[in-house]
């Protein structure tokens, strides 16, 4: 490994652990508080019950991910590539829009309840709780892993399963266990990203009236202004992150995914579905329908009611407009120290997994806690550049580092380093083997993390409201403000805009995030 | 490949450059404004041409301002704090970050309406109240919000236990009828499946969506969506001389920090003249905290509104608070 990519890994790692460091630093400042904190049987609870939904999500968000992938991949399901992308489009969705949509719609008072009423449905089952925040989050979120497993399905070499079809084994057997163990690292990588988001998550469950550990968190910082409580319970987070990956990690490093034979991967036959057409688009519709269509038909149906916000199209554009700058920055920035994680990572040694390990310190914590890190830092630190948008891009890459992490491990992780070193044998140096034979291979993950951090960003709210310049309003900033009163409907045309901007992005990445 | 790097040269020198124009020291004035800008952002222009003075906000949730004034430490950009609440006051006070106010503004208001240490001043009130919808008929609103425990309530009710008027309203009785009196409304209301929400306007959507019949609020929800809709199905009920209809104080600050000074005292008094109290009280359906100004005759008049004569701003009582509204299970 040239210690100059390890130098850059080791400045990205100490720059990921800004918000774990910030939290030491504030846990430190009155340690009895924060012990207190810890071991209230509250505290025990709370975690438990974020756990059991973040699995929950995780496992539901894959069940929904793995047939929408091989559906869209490796099938003649017709009309494929746009059910691709408008099963990936979920994502740009705000959780906790996202949640107040679903309340709107499905909600014991919702649309859909005054649709049924005169039919004789009395009350529809209540969306609080629980049940609430598992749907809701699990709509939202699969796309995480779709992304994964359909770039993984798509690079996968179809001579293993030729070969298992060939020695008699029946199409659902090569299946289970050809095609489905090569795509544990992509499936592990999505569900780890979803898993950590619930963890994270604050806007949709506190709608949904679903008590949560972010919610002890939220309480201990506005209730108490206990900011050593509140970093105790942030620093439990970043400890059940870390012990989340190093299971992850454990699991990952005992098999190898790339490709030994010669020559690159012939494109697959395409599975023809025949009969079963029909259930596997009334499949791919029934998602669509939940997760894209309903939330957008009600933002629409928001926006024509023409509620009045005060809002001029000079205003929102510029919002826009920052939106998308600040999306961009992050994006890139993130891309390019995602790569150098992965590369450590996967074709490195301890430090790489140490490295990548530290990366995703920052992800499960939610928004605020890495907004108040870098205000602690930055104006004891980089003064000059508090306040500033180079400091909110930071505060973004900090925060959403993982998402790219994730996609470009996974597809390093197929790239054969036989390629790699058969060219260094060649005579080429590691930067030109890197230019001309692994960067091409991996194009397709480090686009789709770039597309996720845009996607994300735009959409962060705590950090940009404290770290962005004074007057550098976003469209999540926007929307903030529309709803101070809780009138969402107000905040209709900036949600619109929002998924507006999001959604090319997601097409580049449900297109070209998926193409070697 | 070369393309995406390229791009990528291009966009972190945009970055650097932006860098450069993003601090904003242009203002003289900065304020953390933890009230919202549909409500204040007028006042606050006018107050800036009144007093000739260029002002910069940054509007946000009040906790996370204020836990952003402590992490700045004594080197916030801010000049000035504006909070929702007596609460964040009181907690930037008691870590030395908020400057003694001069006598002269301190004394616009009533005692129980600043400081005791003289660290904030209250700007304007509002009023805890019961939020009530088309199901409830006006017998059957209760003298007092005590009365909320009843079987006629059972399943009915919601709150936001969260929220810091709530809070500070659950502290005001603590004070005034005593731990035990409160801890024994606090196990009722939730013995009674009074329902949680996230937060007022939550309370006040599932009144109106017909999911409760009645809910502990503060008074402007209401008044905000009669603003939007004069057909608002939710209407609000001051319970009188009750520990309900409490009066909670949004109030100001001035950074120990500020190196703008003049300019923050300007601005403070200029928010307890007349024609600042008269936006707040007439625009905003606000209590004017400055004696002469009239009250909006929709709301209860302040004297049928007790004085629990607590210092909201401390922090001793809110985490007592805190504690208790864990051990009855309301949080």
């Amino acid at each position: 490994m040239p210690p100059g990519l390890v130098l850059a890994g080791a400045v990205i790692a100490a720059a990921a652990a800004v918000p774990a460091l910030y939290l030491a630093i504030a846990i430190a400042d009155n340690p009895p508080t924060a012990w207190e904190a810890i071991w209230r049987s509250r505290t025990a609870e709370m975690a438990v019950r974020s756990v059991l939904l973040a699995a929950a999500v995780a496992a539901s968000a894959t069940a929904l991910a793995l047939p929408l992938a091989w559906l869209t991949v490796r099938t003649d399901l017709p009309g494929r590539r746009l059910w691709a992308t408008l099963a990936t489009l979920p994502l740009v969705i705000p959780s906790y829009i996202g949640a107040y949509l679903f309340i709107a719609a499905l909600g014991p008072s919702g649309a859909l309840q005054d649709i049924l009423q005169p039919l004789g449905v009395e009350r529809l089952p209540s969306l609080y709780g629980f049940p609430g925040a598992w749907l809701v989050l699990t709509l939202f979120t699969y796309p995480l892993v779709l992304v994964m497993v359909r770039g993984a399905l798509a690079r996968l070499d179809p001579q293993l399963e030729e070969a298992a079809r060939g020695m008699g084994r029946s199409s659902a057997e090569v299946f289970r266990t050809v095609v489905v163990p090569q795509l544990y690292p992509a499936i592990g990588a999505g569900a780890l990203l979803v898993a950590l988001y619930v963890l994270s998550d604050f806007g949709a469950v506190s709608l949904l009236r679903f008590d949560s550990f972010t919610r002890e968190i939220y309480i201990s910082y506005t209730a108490s202004f206990d900011r050593t409580g509140a970093a105790a319970l942030g620093g439990l987070l970043v400890v059940l992150t870390v012990a989340i990956l190093y299971l992850y990690g454990r699991a990952r490093r005992r098999l190898d995914y790339h490709r030994i034979g010669p020559g690159p991967a012939r494109p697959p036959r395409a599975v023809a579905l025949g009969r079963w057409r029909w259930p596997a688009i009334a499949f791919c519709a029934v998602v669509v329908l939940l997760a894209l269509v309903l939330p957008v038909a009600v933002l629409v149906y928001w926006a024509t009611k023409g509620i009045s916000s005060g809002l001029e199209a000079s205003e929102l554009l510029a919002d826009a407009g920052h939106s998308l700058l600040a999306g961009s920055l992050a994006a890139v920035v993130t891309a390019a120290c995602a790569l150098v994680v992965a590369l450590l990572a996967v074709r490195g040694s301890r430090a790489g997994a140490m490295i990548e390990r530290v990366s995703y310190s920052g992800y499960a914590l939610p928004g605020i806690v890495i907004a108040l890190a870098l205000i602690y830092f930055g104006i004891r630190v980089a003064e000059p550049l508090y306040q500033t948008l180079a400091m909110l891009v930071f505060a973004l890459s900090v925060h959403y580092l993982p998402l790219a992490v994730g996609t470009s491990t996974a597809a390093l992780l197929q790239v054969s380093p036989r390629s790699e070193e058969a060219a260094r044998s060649l005579g080429r140096g590691p930067l030109s083997v890197f230019r001309t034979v692994t960067a091409p291979l991996i194009r397709g993950g480090l686009l789709a993390g770039a597309a996720l951090v845009f996607v994300y960003a735009v959409k962060e709210l705590p950090a940009t409201l404290l770290l962005a310049p004074i007057g550098f309003e976003t469209l999540a900033t926007e929307i903030w403000r529309q709803t101070e009163y809780g009138f969402f409907e107000a905040a209709a045309i900036p949600s619109l805009l929002l998924l507006l901007i999001s959604a090319p992005p997601l097409y580049l990445l449900s297109e070209k995030g998926v193409a070697t | 490949m070369r393309r995406l790097l390229s791009f990528t040269a291009i966009a972190l020198a945009g970055a650097a450059l932006l860098a450069g124009c993003g601090g904003s020291d242009e203002g003289e004035l900065t304020i953390y404004s933890g009230r919202e800008e549909e409500l204040i952002g007028e006042l606050i222009d006018e107050v800036a041409e009144r007093e000739d003075i260029s002002i910069d906000v940054r509007y946000g949730e009040t906790p996370e301002l204020a836990a952003t004034i402590r992490e700045e430490g004594g080197n916030s950009p801010a000049d000035v704090f504006f909070s929702q609440d007596a609460g964040a006051l009181g907690a930037l006070a008691s870590e030395g970050l908020l400057a003694r106010l001069p006598a002269d503004v301190l004394e616009t208001v009533p005692a129980r309406y600043r400081a005791p240490d003289g660290a904030w001043v209250g700007t304007s009130g509002r009023a805890r109240i019961i939020a009530y919808g088309p199901d409830v008929r006006a017998s059957e609103l209760p003298a007092s919000v005590l009365e909320l425990t009843g079987p006629e309530w059972e399943d009915r009710l919601g709150w936001a236990p969260t929220n810091g008027s709530f809070q500070a309203f659950v502290t005001g009785m603590r004070v005034s009828l005593g731990e035990e009196r409160t801890r024994e409304w606090l196990e009722g209301m939730v013995a009674n499946g009074t329902q949680s929400y996230a937060d007022n306007s939550a309370i006040r959507d599932a009144i109106a969506a017909g999911e409760i019949d009645a809910g502990l609020i503060n008074h402007y929800y209401v008044a905000e969506a009669k603003k939007e809709d004069p057909d608002y199905p939710v209407d609000a009920y001051f319970p009188p001389n009750d520990i309900g209809s409490m009066i909670n104080v949004a109030g100001v600050g001035i950074l120990e920090s500020s190196e703008n000074r003049e300019e923050a005292l300007a601005f403070v008094r200029d928010l307890l003249t007349p024609p600042s109290q008269e936006y707040l009280a007439e625009g905003e359906l606000e209590y004017p905290l400055v004696p002469g100004v009239p009250v909006d005759p929709s709301l209860s008049p302040l004297s049928e509104i007790p004085d629990p004569g607590v210092d909201l701003s401390s922090i001793d009582d809110l985490e007592g608070t805190l504690k208790l509204l864990q051990e009855t299970g309301a949080l």
